[in-house]
């Protein structure tokens, strides 16, 4: 990790940003007693890419799990495309639509093959024609380079081709929000390089991408915005340049010292 | 600095090579090894000598009265004599041709099984059709054929009959249970604990008895509610609640990040655990699963002390016969090794399915 942090890789060319897609005002939400998200608000715009940094336990993970309703929260309002997410079926339905996320163990379903694994959600839940599903998925699968493993099933790939077939999972019902949690800490060292390539690729084709991960090169090469959590608050935000050159809280600077002199 | 070059692989050397490895490393490795397997080969020689000459060398295997067979060996004559008996029970005599064709369509259907690929609409349809098909058949009493009362059914037929409707119809509602017993809503939640509990609670037998006894209790007077439909009812019930204590234990080996997966992608509750949870959690519990249908099979022989007389009871039956007596152990012999026929080959079936839908390795 270290290591893509010495040279300063060369920035993504981007696009100009959209509406906000992404609000949070005000979150609050608790695990019994313990306050693990603290008055967190955050306005993310359509085609923005976050990355969110943090050390384990700040809250990062559980902030982009509320965004697709896989964690509840209990004070403040999240909307996604104006729709607020809350437990009434119909807006998490909808919200489902717009979102997906990339988990840190892939989370394929072990028992289909990887075709299966792509089409089962547009053909159940968007009704999608088989072909058309079908379609989509090598389509996908060509882009994350991968087509050629289409009928094996999950635990016959290396944990770089299970994370790009879960995030080729993802676009197939085409989402506008794509959420990552942590997508390359389950990987070996070999295989972080493909798996950063596909989500440079997708934030280059504009998708709104909210990263939660340590790759701090995948950061300054792509990032909009940095976002710095500790102890279940963002404490700084920067553009990544500044972000990481000038970092002004003590919290931060603590922390790229300890993640990159060592 | 130092470079060294590849080395190509070796055989091993000769002692861990085929039969000698094998046999030092399973039955030699260490002293309490070779005790075991000098103490194992000793209880063999005690039991299968004797065995072999009462079943074979000594045994009688043809002949027409209990007077053709010579002492000191099994008189199998009795088993040949009985054989309808212990197949059918007091089925007709000159109707038995109709359990034969059942038997005879569902040999039939095993074999074209093979040849007909995935599970397609005709397979449901032929799932479906073969109970009613069966079940007119047997029963009789359409298309000209003379009604023949269940309780005349036995032997093997009825333990047949009555363990295949008990898996068949105990794996739906044990998923159910197990379903319930996995929700949210407490009260669905709490029924569900209660039911599973409570009938796990008691023996079979009790539950064979409430049928029979009380079950009639809560229809109308008058209405005759059929024996072996009592007794189908209670060992549905009674199983469906071992099920769902298996596919439990399967829901609980299935990690967090599937259900997560799946609502991310959007689908339902329903299509989640019928596509994704409930696929995978049926997988893992074969092994239960199949040992908790063995043991359906063979508590089937329970449904004797109701009155319906299976195998076993026919067994107890055939021996008391005037002409037959003192046969109870060629008798029980057979009926053991007819169970064990049924009860390995589902194992094995298991085993076979287990392997077909391993997906980590290649298919």
């Amino acid at each position: 990790m270290a290591t893509q942090t010495q040279t300063q890789p060369e920035r993504i060319e981007k696009k100009a940003l959209g509406e906000p897609i992404i609000q949070l005002e005000n979150v609050n939400k608790w695990y019994g007693d313990f306050h693990v998200l603290k008055d967190i608000n955050l306005e993310v715009k359509k085609g923005e890419i976050v990355v969110v940094l943090g050390p384990s336990g700040s809250g990062k993970s559980t902030m982009i799990r509320c965004i697709n309703r896989l964690e509840e929260y209990q004070e403040g309002s999240i909307k996604v495309n104006g729709i607020e997410v809350n437990n009434d079926v119909k807006n998490l339905r909808q919200v489902r639509s717009h979102v997906d996320m990339v988990f840190q163990h892939f989370n394929l379903f072990p028992h289909l093959t990887i075709l299966e694994n792509l089409t089962l959600a547009p053909i159940w839940v968007y009704k999608r024609p088989k072909k058309e599903a079908l379609e989509t998925a090598m389509y996908y699968l060509e882009k994350v380079n991968i087509a050629d493993q289409a009928h094996k099933y999950p635990n016959q790939l290396s944990g770089g081709q299970q994370q790009r077939v879960a995030i080729a999972r993802a676009l197939c019902k085409n989402p506008e929000i794509l959420l990552f949690d942590e997508p390359t800490s389950a990987l070996d060292p070999e295989m972080i390089g493909e798996v950063l390539d596909v989500m440079v690729k997708l934030a280059e084709e504009g998708k709104t991408m909210i990263t939660v991960t340590h790759e701090m090169g995948f950061a300054r090469k792509v990032a909009d915005r940095v976002i710095f959590m500790d102890a279940g608050q963002i404490v700084e935000e920067n553009e990544p340049e500044a972000f990481f050159n000038n970092p002004e809280s003590d919290r931060l600077k603590l922390f790229l010292q300890q993640i990159l002199h060592h | 600095m130092a470079v060294y070059p590849t080395i190509p692989p070796k055989e091993p050397p000769l002692g861990e090579r085929g039969a000698i490895a094998w046999v030092r490393h399973n039955l030699l490795s260490s002293p309490y090894n070779i005790a075991f397997t000098i103490l194992g080969i000793g209880i063999l020689y005690l039991i299968i000598p004797p065995f072999v000459k009462w079943a074979f060398l000594n045994a009688t295997w043809t002949g027409h009265s209990k007077a053709d067979c010579h002492p000191g060996g099994a008189c199998w004559i009795f088993i040949r004599a009985k054989l309808d008996m212990f197949f059918f029970g007091f089925y007709p005599h000159d109707q038995l041709w109709r359990p034969k064709t059942v038997i005879a369509t569902i040999v039939a259907l095993v074999a074209a099984s093979k040849f007909i690929k995935g599970f397609n609409k005709l397979k449901i349809a032929l799932i479906v059709m073969f109970p009613i098909y069966a079940y007119i058949l047997l029963r009789g009493g359409y298309f000209g054929l003379s009604p023949v009362e269940t309780s005349k059914w036995g032997g093997l037929l009825l333990t047949l009959v009555i363990a295949s409707v008990g898996i068949v119809l105990s794996f739906p509602i044990g998923i159910v249970l197990a379903l319930g017993r996995q929700s949210k809503l407490p009260i669905i939640k709490s029924m569900s604990v209660f039911y599973i509990e409570f009938v796990r609670g008691v023996p079979l037998i009790t539950v064979l008895f409430m049928a029979s006894v009380v079950l009639p209790l809560f229809f109308p007077e008058g209405v005759n509610f059929n024996k072996l439909a009592r007794a189908l009812i209670g060992i549905t019930l009674f199983e469906a609640a071992y099920v769902a204590e298996n596919i439990r234990s399967g829901f609980q080996a299935i990690p967090k990040g599937q259900y997560e997966a799946a609502d991310s992608l959007g689908l339902s509750y329903w299509q989640k655990m019928g596509l994704v949870i409930l696929p995978q959690a049926i997988k893992v519990t074969i092994p239960n699963l199949v040992g908790t249908f063995i043991s359906l099979f063979k508590d089937t022989s329970l449904v004797m002390i109701i009155g319906l007389f299976d195998l076993l009871a026919m067994v107890t039956v055939t021996a008391n016969d005037r002409d037959w007596l003192g046969m109870d152990t060629e008798g029980y012999v057979f009926a053991a090794f007819i169970f064990w026929i049924f009860t390995f080959s589902m194992s094995m079936y298991s085993k076979r399915l287990e392997k077909k839908l391993d997906t980590s390795k290649g298919k």
